[in-house]
């Protein structure tokens, strides 16, 4: 993945949905379904064909500026490719 | 609840099948609707459809299965995508295709539906309607280009049995052609009209081996192109299926007349009682009702899943297959070589085998009005 010209994207009949009165989204997909924590549901949510890996990267880290979440960003968006959810 | 150190945890709902009615222009011999659905005549309305889906929603459902029967003879579906969307739902339509055109799929995509799911009875024409038992082939196959010329992900769905497994590179090159995104490869299940088939309809052994072979090598080949789901058959394994993820855990089905139940073809248990939605709220249904609790956590079990390691993972097996086959619904399920009644499985494998030279389409009981009528007159001479 080039990180500065790369913009993911979730890929057709992905869709993230956030619970009725609970903070929890879910990415929603044929025949299944993916319980997200927090910040993998905001990364998702930036994975717009938008955003670049390397802006999604910034935005992340301006939400958890006591963090160094760099490596757990990428390794993310590596593992949602490789899971086929984004392209 | 739960026993052996498991953490009671909160269930929901996830998954809400709803069977929006029982008409169905084709007549599928392995169809998993009960054998007396003809005498089940009131479909529930459309307020009351909504009703189901605002309350399922509260509780934590996201996926919905539009089922049947085939849903398009509901003239409503449209209106009930709408709902269903607006109130967040991840919606699939599993449907023949009959009863649909470009329009409706518009229309469809419209309200939010989200993918479409075709069934497929074989990839050549004069297979698959004979199966299908009225000719829908080509229709199918026009409405599966129109989903994907339309945006919309599709599904195909091939159910196997013994005359269309040997063509299943057939079935994938077409899925291929026809730019599917998931192809669903499932061995029949024997439930419904199914089992009265199954003689005629399971495959041999060899084949089962072969069709996975095919299954393989197209997943490893077209693994970015498209994902193809195989479902084996239960009756050739030695343990049984984790049925529904364990009873009453995540999936709620609701049938045509309004019906409760924790998986299709649980209707047909013994004093089942289901309750009904006319009667009783989705919360109360899935949270207190006796027929959602009867099997949940493990103190229902009897030996040898009482106390085998793998009852975890398979929470012994299928309620409504052990029933089907033995009589008693709470001993595991016969497909597990533990089972002391594994030996009902390996007799309807040879049994099927020795159909083997005989076997041909024409044999097949349809699932239809008349035939399922002819059921329900067997089942009260009985009685």
């Amino acid at each position: 993945m080039d990180l500065n010209t790369d913009k993911p994207k979730l890929k057709l009949g992905y869709r993230l949905q956030k619970d009725l009165d609970k903070d929890q989204f879910y990415l929603l997909y044929p025949e299944g379904m993916v319980e997200l924590n927090q910040s993998a549901a905001l990364i998702l949510q930036l994975c717009d064909g938008q955003h670049s890996a390397n802006e999604i990267l910034s935005t992340l880290e301006k939400s958890f500026p006591d963090d160094d979440i760099a490596k757990d960003v990428i390794d993310f968006l590596g593992a949602a490719y490789g899971n086929g959810w984004i392209n | 609840m739960e026993t052996d150190g498991l953490i009671k945890k909160e269930l929901i709902p996830r998954w809400l099948l709803a069977e929006i009615t029982y008409a169905c222009p084709l007549q599928c011999p392995y169809c998993s609707n009960p054998v007396d659905f003809a005498l089940k005549k009131n479909e529930l309305s459309t307020e009351d459809w909504k009703r189901v889906f605002t309350e399922a929603r509260k509780l934590g459902s996201v996926q919905l299965g539009f089922s049947g029967g085939e849903p398009c003879v509901r003239r409503d579906l449209e209106e009930l995508i709408a709902h269903a969307h607006d109130l967040g739902y991840y919606i699939n339509l599993i449907t023949s295709a009959v009863g649909m055109d470009e329009e409706r799929i518009k229309a469809f995509k419209t309200a939010g539906l989200d993918t479409i799911q075709i069934s497929l009875q074989a990839p050549f024409r004069e297979l698959s309607d004979a199966i299908a038992g009225t000719k829908s082939f080509d229709h199918k196959i026009e409405m599966a280009k129109a989903t994907k010329r339309n945006g919309l992900p599709l599904i195909l769905n091939f159910v196997i049995d013994r005359f269309n497994i040997d063509y299943l590179k057939d079935t994938l090159e077409l899925a291929l052609e026809l730019d599917a995104n998931y192809v669903e490869v499932a061995n029949a299940q024997y439930y419904g009209f199914a089992l009265p088939n199954r003689d005629l309809l399971l495959p041999t052994q060899e084949q089962v081996k072969r069709s996975e072979l095919v299954a393989q090598e197209y997943q490893r080949k077209y693994s970015d192109k498209m994902k193809i789901y195989y479902v084996i058959p239960d009756y050739y394994e030695n343990r049984p299926k984790p049925c529904m993820n364990s009873w009453g855990n995540i999936f709620l089905t609701i049938t045509p007349d309004g019906v409760a139940l924790p998986c299709h073809a649980s209707r047909s248990l013994p004093n089942a009682n289901p309750p009904s939605v006319l009667e009783h709220s989705i919360e109360w249904i899935w949270k207190e009702s006796p027929l959602f609790n009867r099997y949940r956590g493990m103190d229902w079990m009897k030996e040898p899943c009482k106390t085998c390691p793998e009852r975890f993972k398979d929470f012994g097996g299928c309620r409504c297959q052990a029933f089907l086959l033995t009589g008693d619904a709470e001993i595991a399920d016969p497909v597990c070589d533990l089972s002391p009644y594994h030996h009902i499985v390996l007799d309807a494998v040879k049994e099927a085998k020795m159909h083997e030279k005989e076997a041909t389409v024409d044999k097949l009981i349809y699932r239809n009005p008349k035939n399922s009528k002819t059921f329900c007159g067997i089942k009260i001479e009985r009685e």
